[in-house]
């Protein structure tokens, strides 16, 4: 089917369409950018929120609680659950939707589950395909799972318009570690398994640990909730809304989407000059006897550069 | 110091052996593997002498049958007083076949039932509900209200059987209706005997029936206990099974480590529940799994019983000797049976069964040849029995207690696997208990492990499988395999409208709105459920009772 | 399109017995491809709407308990009805031979049958695939 036909689908809200549409952003690149290119006008409308926390949180159970709190208000809701890949197989198991199982079948719900396929950050490098083809086929909110290994998940704040940052009680010494990299990433904290020994006082580290963060411009709340009974979900959920009103009202949700955008734009300048510089390097350039002439000290690294880019402006690819 | 003379003397020999005999053998030939392994990947040395059991004191860690660490077998005199019960685990599509069955059973003698019941049952949905389709009557009977437990009992007197049921997450509702049935035959509850497997735990970890989550399912299961140490006092309340842990996939330290730990969690909610230890430990049972590696397997069995006796009086300070002693059922290990070949499948279970009465097992149960491809016809039934009765009569096992004690291999097996047991009870302890080692997938995560590195070693052939991926041959493909008519759903759903109709639907409304409330709160709900099945509620009703206010469980998965 | 094979590994029906699902689900990733798994009880349903959001090459079916000739073919069914075409359905477990023949007319494109290893699974996968 022509991917022409499958946008039109999509857009009707035929699942099978937009299944199909996701693999192929996720897979070619060129392919891709024509079917982003014409559902661009269709995007924008979803909000992101972002789902991320330490493994054993209990972040799949939350996601499934709050898309059903969603989708009761009648809202329609996406989901992209991110798993690791194994860099030694290329395989991986996408087991996050277990926890999801009985949303299969609304026809307000999406789940899509997808590897990482050797990106870090958290991300699959696609993700961010994956959610704007989600976007167009309407779903008001699209929640991404993040993969959950800890300190490097930062990749999620370029996208997501909402980050729960999902902790749970018995991880202390982790709250310590995890402070440094990416606590101050969440907008709110959920404290998960609050009925478990413990919770208290990781509500109070975390509430502490806010308070000695003196920069902030809005001091994220920290919730308590148990996913597994359901309890503190819409809690939760009028927190995201808040956050929604303080981004509304502050300038700052189009600052984060003008910032977002502005950061894409520059990733793919980036990707392109790569391209560039790759095609150049790799051919009969000179690069190889210049690299003789460094290691002879006739020339160092920054003349050679200077040069490259020299020949690149005159000759544009 | 005599022994430690006689050691060092030992010590001595053997290194002259080995210098002098052995290292010539080797050169001749050398052995055919580079390292040996168990069934279940602990490795096995050349030759066991005394010095490998020197460390274990004879009077302390095997001492006598009957007597406490119960090493050597639960009762003084084993087989020679009685022999193991020979029960057969049976399930019939429907009630009123399996009642034919019983009362055939019966008539021939046979004092011990056993009930299999099919997947919807086990799940708590009756038969005309949407996730029933096509799994009525598939693995055992199906039974929607008493009205169908009083036909599958029908002139059985209850309080001349006893009766197994492997019956889990609704374990208290199948028991309250067994209560009902037996009250309608004038039998009081005291003169009940029998067992209901009512281990969630392990439906967590491997068989898969549950419904309810953790924290009501263990409430579930100590109000049992309860209810029965006062009103059906020679009930067992628990079979506490190991069997469906090997089947998934793990090792035999395993098996013992993880269904004690299991043991653990059951006590310790008991307890919790202000319950004292003695009077419920005498009722609970165990049931292992009986794999291919004969001496591993009696090691196992004897290191279950040792650390078992250990646990129940170092950790929960129980008095009763009974409360120390692990009484078990055996079943034969279904996932070593082979599609392949599957008359060699007889000779599989016959090792196994083996293995079991070695081990001092109180019943057993031997599978048959054909059920790797579907449930067994009767004629492979019979010679899976047959081959229990070899055993009991022919083969001279039986006329000694625990006739493998002492030897250096079993001995020392015996001690390797009670501390590799121990080793897995310690981590789920400090991971916070075997209910909370489930939910963070801990369990399930190290049966996969070992299930998956199974599956490569066989694929590998370090693990041979005879008929499998050794010792192939075309084969026919294998005829007049046991089917279950489709009929039987639409005779179920029939059945639960008539029950609809005839019965009181106000009164129905009204004890399970009792049993809600009973549910919400937190009295003992026997009671409640019993009333609800004597006015005819359906077992689905019941359940669905329970999974509003409980709500259901979550798996957890780690792969 | 050189993209890994996506897989759907599926429990129907009430079995709980997991086993050779999740050995599966591990000789799959093992071997490379994307292994989504669904977890137990699914209906036909659930596991078809699976395979549309996820959009795989593959669904893998296993039952142990005696009712796959309801529910295989009804999961083949749906597929049909909802116009998937390019999906491989394979089943596995406890499957009498006799039932082999019914189950494929009625679109299970194979049936894998207790000791098959897994390795002669991936190259029939590999082999079949229908994008």
């Amino acid at each position: 089917m022509s991917y022409m036909k499958l946008i039109e689908n999509m857009l009707k809200g035929q699942k099978r369409a937009c299944g199909k549409l996701i693999t192929i952003v996720e897979n070619e690149p060129e392919e891709a950018e024509k079917i982003l290119r014409e559902i661009h006008q269709y995007t924008g409308k979803a909000h992101i929120i972002g789902i991320t926390g330490p493994p054993g949180a209990g972040k799949s159970t939350l996601t499934d609680k709050m898309v059903k709190a969603l989708i009761k208000e009648g809202n329609k809701v996406a989901v992209i659950a991110i798993d690791p890949t194994s860099p030694y197989t290329g395989g991986s198991i996408l087991g996050d939707r277990i926890r999801m199982q009985d949303l299969a079948l609304d026809p307000n719900v999406f789940i899509r589950s997808m590897g990482t396929r050797g990106h870090l950050g958290g991300l699959s490098k696609y993700t961010k395909n994956a959610l704007k083809v989600l976007d167009a086929a309407g779903y008001d909110y699209i929640i991404i799972e993040t993969v959950g290994v800890g300190q490097s998940e930062v990749d999620i704040v370029k996208i997501a318009d909402t980050i729960i940052m999902v902790m749970v009680p018995g991880l202390g010494d982790d709250i310590q570690s995890i402070k440094a990299g990416i606590m101050e990433i969440g907008d709110i904290f959920a404290v998960n398994k609050s009925d478990l020994f413990g919770a208290d006082r990781t509500a109070t580290e975390i509430n502490m640990m806010l308070d000695l963060s003196m920069d902030m411009e809005r001091r994220p709340p920290v919730v308590k909730v148990v996913a597994a009974k359901n309890e503190g979900i819409d809690d939760l959920i009028n927190e995201v809304r808040e956050h929604i009103n303080y981004l509304k009202k502050s300038g700052k949700f189009e600052e984060r989407r003008k910032n977002n955008l502005k950061l894409e734009v520059v990733e793919l300048i980036e990707e392109e000059l790569r391209k560039i510089v790759i095609s150049h390097t790799d051919k009969e350039s000179k690069l190889d006897g210049e690299v003789v002439d460094i290691l002879n000290k006739k020339k160092n690294v920054y003349e050679v550069r200077d040069e490259f880019l020299g020949k690149l402006n005159r000759s544009p690819n | 110091m005599l022994e430690k003379e006689k050691l060092s003397h030992i010590n001595e020999s053997k290194k002259k052996w080995e210098e002098n005999v052995l290292a010539k053998a080797l050169n001749k030939a050398p052995e055919r593997k580079e390292e040996f392994k168990s069934g279940s990947g602990l490795k096995v040395n050349r030759l066991y002498t005394p010095e490998d059991i020197a460390n274990i004191d004879y009077e302390e860690e095997i001492g006598f049958p009957g007597q406490y660490p119960f090493t050597r077998g639960y009762q003084p005199t084993m087989y020679r007083g009685r022999l193991w019960t020979m029960r057969m685990y049976a399930g019939f599509a429907t009630a009123e076949e399996s009642n034919k069955r019983y009362k055939y059973l019966v008539e021939q003698g046979s004092t011990g039932l056993s009930v299999a019941f099919d997947l919807p049952t086990q799940i708590g949905y009756d038969s005309d509900h949407p996730l029933a389709q096509g799994e009525v009557g598939k693995v055992g009977v199906a039974i929607d209200s008493l009205k169908d437990m009083e036909i599958l009992f029908d002139g059985i007197p209850l309080d001349k059987v006893s009766t197994s049921m492997t019956i889990n997450a609704p374990a208290a509702v199948l028991l309250a209706m067994y209560i009902a049935v037996a009250e309608k035959q004038g039998v009081s509850t005291d003169k009940l005997r029998g067992t209901i497997q009512n281990d969630i735990l392990k439906e967590y970890i491997a068989r898969g029936t549950y419904i309810f989550p953790t924290e009501p399912s263990m409430r579930l299961i100590t109000n049992i206990f309860e209810y029965c140490s006062k009103d059906v006092p020679k009930w067992n309340t628990i079979s506490i099974s190991g069997y469906h842990i090997r089947e998934a996939g793990s090792t035999a330290a395993q098996e013992v480590g993880f269904t004690l730990a299991n043991g653990i969690a059951y006590v310790e909610a008991a307890v919790n529940a202000g319950l004292d230890v003695d009077t419920f430990a005498p009722r609970l049972s165990f049931f292992f799994n009986s794999h291919n590696d004969l001496f591993e397997e009696v090691a196992k069995f004897r290191a279950a019983r040792r650390l078992w006796a250990k646990i129940m009086k170092e950790r929960f300070k129980a008095k009763n000797e009974k409360s120390m002693m692990l009484k078990f059922h055996t079943q034969t290990a279904g996932c070593t049976l082979t599609a392949q070949q599957p008359d060699n499948n007889i000779i599989r279970v016959a090792m196994q069964a083996l293995a079991a009465v070695l081990g001092g097992t109180q019943s057993l149960h031997t599978n048959s040849r054909d059920e790797a491809l579907a449930l067994p016809t009767e004629d492979s039934v019979t010679i899976a029995l047959r081959t229990q009765q070899i055993i009991a009569n022919e083969t001279g096992v039986t006329n000694t207690v625990d006739p493998l004690a002492g030897s250096y291999y079993v001995e020392a097996k015996t001690k390797e696997i009670e501390e590799k047991a121990m080793e897995y009870i310690t981590k789920i302890d400090e991971l916070g208990g075997a209910a909370r080692a489930i939910d963070l997938g801990y369990i399930q995560k190290e049966i996969s492990d070992a299930a998956y590195q199974y599956q490569m070693e066989v694929e590998s052939l370090e693990r041979i499988v005879v008929g499998v991926n050794k010792y192939q041959v075309e084969e026919e493909p294998p005829k007049g395999l046991l089917k279950v008519d489709p009929v039987v759903a639409e005779m179920q759903k029939k059945k639960i409208n008539e029950v609809k109709a005839k019965r009181n639907n106000e009164a129905v409304a009204e004890k399970l709105e009792l049993l809600k409330k009973a549910c919400q709160g937190t009295e003992n709900v026997m009671p409640y459920i019993l009333s609800a099945v004597k006015e005819y509620a359906t077992l689905g009703e019941i359940c669905g009772v329970m999974r509003e206010v409980f709500g259901e469980y979550e798996q957890a998965v780690l792969l | 399109m050189n993209r890994p094979i996506r897989v759907l590994v599926a429990k129907p029906g009430l079995d709980g017995h997991d086993r050779g699902a999740k050995v599966i689900a591990r000789a799959l990733r093992d071997a490379g491809m994307e292994v989504i798994y669904t977890g137990l009880r699914q209906t036909p349903e659930q596991i078809v709407a699976t395979a549309i959001q996820e959009d795989v090459d593959v669904i893998g079916l296993s039952l142990l308990s005696g009712a796959h000739n309801y529910l295989f073919p009804r999961v083949a069914e749906l597929l049909k009805e909802e116009g998937v075409d390019d999906v491989l359905l394979i089943g596995g477990g406890v499957i009498p031979n006799e039932d082999i023949p019914g189950l494929k007319e009625a679109g299970i494109s194979e049936i894998f049958t207790p000791g098959t290893p897994t390795t002669e699974m991936i190259e029939y996968i590999k082999n079949n695939l229908k994008r």
